[in-house]
């Protein structure tokens, strides 16, 4: 009752609210994102730019990351003055593939880009950001994977149907250029026109470290001072931040910066654990934000956290930035040889995502997400879509099992694959009983020991060996 | 210390001048089950207090975004240092829980001090007056002094006329972002230190700051601030994730801790535990085990 008395009592003070507030035109920049920017009031309805959308939730605006799937886990996009921070993985294999997304989805839509680096030449990078896949293109790419999957999936799932259930992760269409959310080739170049054609800024550290300055001295680096420097240049003259609101069409400014806080920029974050310039990078993030807030644009970080020796430094980081993503490639590491893992690269962590403008926040009920870098495209998947093929392998349907709870029956079985049926048979008690509990006792087709755990050989030559999953019995 | 510390500072008396407040009215639109778990209303909010919010693995903005409603409410003047979001993400989110922050800005009872364009703005220009966050320009990390006078101007009841506001209140949200930005903690506790003089002691109002509990990752400068701020404060909010990881319906736990009891006589500090999962425009609270989804 009382929270029925707030409710409508709630809409209608804020429904005044509104209307008062339509005369300052505050409705206005609450469809444009998290910026008070007075110059904006002006304009009392949205012009709508290319290549953004407004979020379904709260009318926010949103551009693409340049990856449908990580848009869809990011809630619809990146939000127009938010900072989205890749933890580049060990080797720095995948999160260059998701920087050169993010910019090639802008020179796509249009945006104006700003390309920061210590280590590569700008124009270099934006040489080798991928094709965009326009229409049929696309099409023939996707059902080469698509029909190896198609029987599976199609397949009613007898013994998890649980998970027919859940949602999948987004099937790819044929898109066309003015989507929101475009598909890329990896193994080909982006035409030289559409980057001619593009308007792009570029940072390279080494050239601009030359030249002599006159900065007063202040506790961040000389490099990031200078980038500050550039990006607020760059956002003051191209009207970015509404300075300049008759000038032309409104445009976003994708901002991509690549490396924050290696060595190369001058910072000793990452070579030792107390550092006197320990300050100079979540100042720079916390500037940065500053900037980002009050102008129409993106950036996108990416920053070898692992190698980040005080783990204070990266809490701070985290807090300072908006959205955080984290890759973590299998290479070197145990998970390779897991065969749980084997047809991935590496896991893919959502580590935070903004509440901006509201107090919740889209979150994808998917935890367990990793990436597979096929020869054309990247892609993300949950994870448990192995577990079913996996599982589909070692209990074909039609039989009934006895589920042991020590010493697992069915060899090598790894903890996740038992818990996970576990889990499972949990939830579904009614099945559970049914697999856990012979109504009648059936007739043993094999010596009743395991000899061997499921696999391909068991089905070999059309006629089953031997039952999986029953009890050993000594004898 | 920067300058001579006031003498008649010891020790916060907490003056037990208000009665336990009647339950919330329901029209309010902060949230009115935490009103009903702090046991304050708007009418009978208490005064001379500092309150610490502080979040755990998860976010605690929603309380800031509480706190900043009820005292509009409740009609008292607000000064609230806004560090890291912007203006507008606060305004839109008070529009949901029923107050107008602009509105407020206009007719005097809130003045707000946005870090990220102040910041910006100090960063690239050269000032002419000294501002609050002067400290970004200068290498070594100084002290808050030109913040804490930021705050004294702006809070300073004006004498001659009659009390238009009920109390000051200083609203900061939040500190650890003074620490990333190369203040040391001992001078954030000083600031914290001289507006609960100032604020609280003087001008009988509350201060209210939110502050992030760095768990395992050892950030050694928060967690100086977070104890000592613990130590002062008569009232602590703590926004916990679950142990266990994600989940859906119950969002995180919050622990309410009563430093200074509420009757002298009463000698150990209360301490509540209650789940929370928050909504579109309140946030729910129900005892550990008992969301609506599990039972």
């Amino acid at each position: 009752m009382a929270a029925a008395g707030t409710c409508g009592t709630g809409t209608r003070s804020t429904g005044s609210v509104v209307a008062a507030a339509s005369t300052n035109n505050v409705t206005s920049f609450h469809r444009r994102g998290p910026r008070a920017s007075g110059a904006d009031s002006g304009c009392s309805r949205l012009v709508s730019i290319a290549g953004t959308r407004p979020s379904v939730r709260n009318g926010q605006l949103l551009v693409s990351t340049g990856l449908p799937a990580l848009d869809q886990l990011l809630g619809g996009g990146l939000a127009v003055g938010t900072v989205l921070l890749i933890e580049e993985d060990k080797y720095n294999i995948y999160s260059p593939l998701l920087f050169k997304y993010f910019l090639a989805e802008g020179i796509v839509s249009g945006h104006a880009l700003l390309v920061a680096s210590a280590k590569e030449d700008p124009a270099d990078i934006l040489q080798k950001l991928p094709a965009p896949l326009i229409d049929d293109s696309y099409k023939k790419e996707c059902d080469e994977d698509v029909c190896s999957h198609k029987t599976e999936s199609d397949v009613k799932m007898k013994i998890a149907w649980r998970y027919q259930l859940l949602p999948k992760m987004e099937q790819a269409g044929p898109v066309s250029s003015s989507r929101f959310g475009h598909y890329y080739d990896i193994s080909k170049r982006i035409p030289q026109q559409l980057i001619e054609t593009s308007k792009w800024h570029g940072f390279f550290l080494p050239e601009k470290i030359s030249s002599t300055f006159n900065v007063e001295p202040c506790s961040l680096t000389s490099g990031y001072m200078k980038l500050l420097q550039f990006i607020q240049n760059i956002i003051y003259e191209e009207g970015f931040d509404g300075s300049n609101p008759q000038k032309k069409q409104k445009n976003i400014l994708r901002i991509g910066i690549q490396n924050l806080g290696s060595p190369l920029w001058g910072d000793d974050i990452c070579c030792t654990e107390n550092c006197d310039t320990s300050h100079s990078l979540t100042k720079f993030l916390y500037i940065l934000r500053g900037l980002l807030r009050t102008s129409l644009s993106a950036c996108i970080i990416t920053m070898p956290t692992h190698l980040i020796q005080n783990k204070a430094v990266i809490a701070r980081v985290t807090n300072l930035s908006d959205t955080v993503v984290g890759l973590e490639s299998f290479i070197g590491s145990e998970k390779e040889t897991n065969p749980l893992y084997k047809d991935y690269h590496g896991l893919i962590h959502i580590r935070q995502i903004p509440r901006l403008n509201n107090l919740i926040y889209d979150i994808s009920d998917v935890k367990d997400l990793a990436f597979k870098l096929k020869k054309k495209l990247f892609t993300i998947e949950w994870v448990q879509d192995n577990y079913l093929r996996q599982e589909r392998n070692i209990y074909p349907p039609g039989f009934s099992y006895l589920l042991k709870q020590k010493d697992s029956a069915w060899g090598e079985g790894s903890l996740q694959h038992s818990t996970f049926l576990m889990s499972f048979l949990a939830k579904a008690t009614a099945f559970a009983s049914r697999l856990v509990r012979h109504c009648e006792p059936l007739k043993q087709t094999g010596s009743g020991r395991i000899r061997q755990a499921a696999g391909p050989r068991l089905w070999h030559d059309g006629r089953r060996q031997e039952a999986p999953g029953l009890l050993v019995t000594p004898p | 210390m920067w300058w001579v510390l006031l003498s008649s500072l010891r020790c916060i008396h907490y003056s037990p001048s208000s009665h336990p407040a009647p339950l919330c009215v329901p029209e309010l639109g902060m949230f009115p089950e935490l009103n009903n778990l702090l046991n304050t209303s708007p009418e009978g909010a208490e005064q001379g207090k500092l309150t610490l919010l502080c979040d755990a693995k998860t976010d605690g903005s929603f309380l800031v975004h509480h706190f900043l409603s009820f005292y509009l409410k409740a009609n008292c003047k607000v000064c609230f240092v806004a560090l890291v979001q912007s203006f507008s993400h606060y305004n839109i989110v008070g529009q949901k829980l029923g107050v107008s922050l602009t509105a407020a800005r206009e007719r005097g009872q809130l003045v707000v001090l946005e870090g990220l364009k102040s910041a910006v703005d100090v960063f690239f220009q050269p000032q002419e007056e000294p501002h609050p966050l002067q400290f970004l320009r200068e290498a070594n990390a100084g002290d808050l002094q030109l913040l804490y006078a930021f705050v004294r101007d702006a809070l300073e009841p004006v004498d001659g006329g009659e009390a238009v506001w009920r109390c000051p209140v200083l609203l900061v949200d939040d500190l650890s972002a003074l620490l990333s930005l190369g203040m040391g903690p001992v001078a954030v506790l000083d600031f914290v230190h001289y507006c609960r003089a100032t604020v609280c002691r003087e001008w009988k109002g509350n201060v209210v700051v939110l502050v992030h509990d760095s768990g395992d990752a050892e950030d050694e400068e928060n967690d100086v601030l977070l104890n000592g701020l613990s130590h002062q404060s008569h009232l602590i909010l703590r926004a916990e994730g679950l142990a266990t990881g994600f989940c859906k319906d119950v969002h995180g736990q919050l622990r309410i801790l009563w430093r200074r009891p509420l009757q002298p006589t009463a000698h150990r500090d209360r301490n509540l535990t209650y789940q929370y999962k928050i909504q579109d425009k309140s946030v729910s609270f129900f005892a550990k085990g008992m969301s609506p989804a599990v039972l």
